[in-house]
């Protein structure tokens, strides 16, 4: 029952209220809340079913998060163990997360339009290079040593040219982006092409099929789910070079924020911004993943990753 | 109904054709996979290839089908040589080799799809479906189907482009008993009604016997046509019949299995 999440919690409340200071009142009344919707929960479960399934699956976890937020607070504020400056009790978390809402939330939205300007940008050229490498010998021939010679370096390594390069910071940690995301890619696109079983070639030009059509409907379907590896291994390397380029060029962005933030030494507002971050790649890692799983339903039930 | 749409098929020649392989494992050395072939089928005929495993059964049907070309010798279809692959002939493997990434419909309708035709031709799809029984699972993926129900696919999937020659390479090897004596119904109706042409490739000397109008004997590597048999039997055949038996045990015979062949013919 979630009673037993809510009683980890109560006793929380007690700690807490003796150990920090009154103006994280905040964190009290999110424990609050906390509180009363799980006792509500756990009543009105027993009277709607949908509710009790809905919960089912997540109690745990929610349980489990709540006792993770009581024992960081007795770490932190509680018992001290932690030097303090470096690591603020999950009150002045919360605390610097509202007072700075504004800029966190800016910051979080020019993260996401350098993000995606530069992982769709990367993940197209990719798709175009990847299917001409897999399908053309020549493409191929000359393809593949630039993939080789160039893919394996960090696009990171490329920040002090491509900060000299371009006019803009925000341009360049674009490009940097499309480069991170284009190796992966490239690479498991055209593997992904170039394996297509010889199989389903045959059958399909037996039944007519003219170069596009082997193309279009045959090589680039069969060759989905490595696509797919690869853009999930794109992402990765997205939020890398993301960060990275945020807190060296970029004037903006949670990158920026955290290293910003960290001079001043507001280690909450780091704190609040990790866990933005946090929230943010997984999210997108979850559209991915939806993604993934409309695109390739004709896989359902046959493979798991 | 596709059952009036009635097709007559195409005569098959196969004149002298070689054809070899590099080896894999010596490099510069090549082995002989046919060694002057030569048959031909009349328009409409349904003929069996049998003959033991690797004395390039499949290799012949990928040069009927245009896939691969021969080193020497001459593959006409009517009156034409063979130069590629072509949606005048189809061919069914023992693997149905089904897009996994298409529903059934949408397996069926490839053939319409490739050749650019699907919009005029969408009507047939539903007919060929009908056609093996299969509109139940019209929205289903390949890897729902059982092996019976995939070939069933495979092979509407090569009927729906009304091909004039159809080249099945051991299309019910991987079928359990049952269903492959329905299925060799099946492929005999659907014949019997469309006049395709059809070479079979199977290593089921019964099945042989059942359904074709002539059966040819490959020797093994180098493949070479070996004997022509024809079987005069009426149609629907009774497997237990004493000609059907007779047959089978020269058949075998032939094949080297004289042993098993003097137990059935006591
Ligand atoms: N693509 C290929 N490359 C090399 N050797 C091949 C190839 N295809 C077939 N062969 C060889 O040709 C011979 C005949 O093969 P195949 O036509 O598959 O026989 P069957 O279908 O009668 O069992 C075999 O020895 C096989 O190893
Ligand atoms: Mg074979």
């Amino acid at each position: 029952m979630p009673l037993a999440g809510a009683i980890a919690f109560a006793a929380h409340l007690a700690v807490y209220k003796n150990e920090t200071p009154m103006e994280a009142r905040t964190y009290t009344n999110f424990l609050a809340t906390f509180l009363i919707v799980s006792i509500l929960i756990a009543v009105g479960q027993h009277r709607w079913r949908r509710l009790r399934v809905a919960v089912w699956r997540m109690r745990p976890l929610f349980t489990a998060a709540v006792l993770l937020l009581c024992a960081w607070e007795l770490i932190t504020a509680g018992w001290h163990w932690l030097p303090l400056p470096y690591f603020p009790s999950p009150a002045a978390v919360l605390q610097s997360m509202i007072s700075d809402r504004a800029l966190l939330f800016d910051s979080t939205w020019h993260s996401l339009v350098l993000l995606l300007a530069g992982y769709v940008l990367g993940a197209l050229a990719a798709f175009v290079s990847g299917v001409c490498i897999g399908w053309s010998n020549s493409a191929r021939y000359w393809g593949m040593p630039l993939l080789k010679v160039i893919g394996p370096v960090p696009a990171t390594a490329w920040i002090p040219l491509a900060m000299v390069v371009s006019p803009s910071a925000t341009i360049s940690a674009a490009a940097l982006i499309a480069l991170a995301v284009w190796f992966p890619v490239t690479m498991l696109t055209s593997s992904g092409i170039s394996n297509t079983r010889a199989s389903y070639l045959d059958v399909a030009r037996t039944l007519g099929a003219n170069q596009r059509y082997l193309i279009f409907r045959v090589a680039i379907p069969a060759a989905l789910p490595s696509i797919f590896v690869g853009l999930f291994m794109g992402l990765g390397a997205s939020f890398l070079t993301l960060v990275v380029a945020e807190s060296v060029g970029v004037k903006s962005g949670l990158g920026w924020y955290v290293s910003w933030a960290q001079g001043w030494a507001e280690y909450g507002k780091v704190f609040a911004a990790l866990i933005i971050m946090a929230a943010f790649f997984s999210t997108i890692m979850t559209l991915l993943f939806k993604l993934r799983d409309r695109v390739l339903v004709w896989q359902k039930g046959m493979i798991k990753w | 109904m596709v059952t009036t749409n009635i097709a007559v098929g195409s005569a098959l020649r196969v004149h002298e054709v070689h054809k070899s392989f590099a080896v894999p494992d010596a490099p510069g050395t090549t082995r002989l996979a046919l060694d002057g072939i030569s048959f031909s089928i009349a328009a409409g005929e349904l003929v069996s290839l049998v003959g033991p495993s690797g004395c390039g059964k499949s290799t012949l049907l990928r040069l009927i089908a245009g896939l691969d070309f021969p080193d020497a010798g001459e593959l006409l279809v009517g009156e034409e040589k063979i130069l590629g692959p072509s949606a005048a002939r189809g061919l069914v493997f023992q693997d149905p080799n089904l897009f996994p990434w298409l529903t059934v419909r949408r397996n069926i309708e490839a053939g319409l799809v490739a050749r650019g035709v699907l919009e005029a031709q969408r009507h047939e799809v539903s007919d060929f479906m009908r056609l093996v029984g299969l509109e139940a699972f019209a929205n289903s993926y390949p890897h729902h189907l059982s092996g019976g129900m995939s070939q069933r696919v495979a092979l509407a999937r090569a009927l729906i482009n009304h091909p004039k020659v159809l080249l099945l390479d051991e299309p019910l090897g991987a079928l359990d008993a049952f269903t492959r004596m329905r299925m060799q119904d099946e492929v005999l109706r659907l014949w019997e009604n469309r006049r395709t042409t059809m070479l079979l490739v199977t290593h089921d000397i019964d099945e042989a016997i059942y359904m074709s109008d002539r059966i040819l004997v490959m020797t093994p590597a180098p493949g070479r046509v070996d004997r022509k048999i024809d079987i005069d039997l009426l149609r629907p055949r009774d497997r237990t019949s004493e000609p059907f038996l007779r047959l089978r045990s020269q058949i075998l015979e032939h094949l080297h299995f004289a042993g098993t062949a003097a137990d059935v013919s006591a």
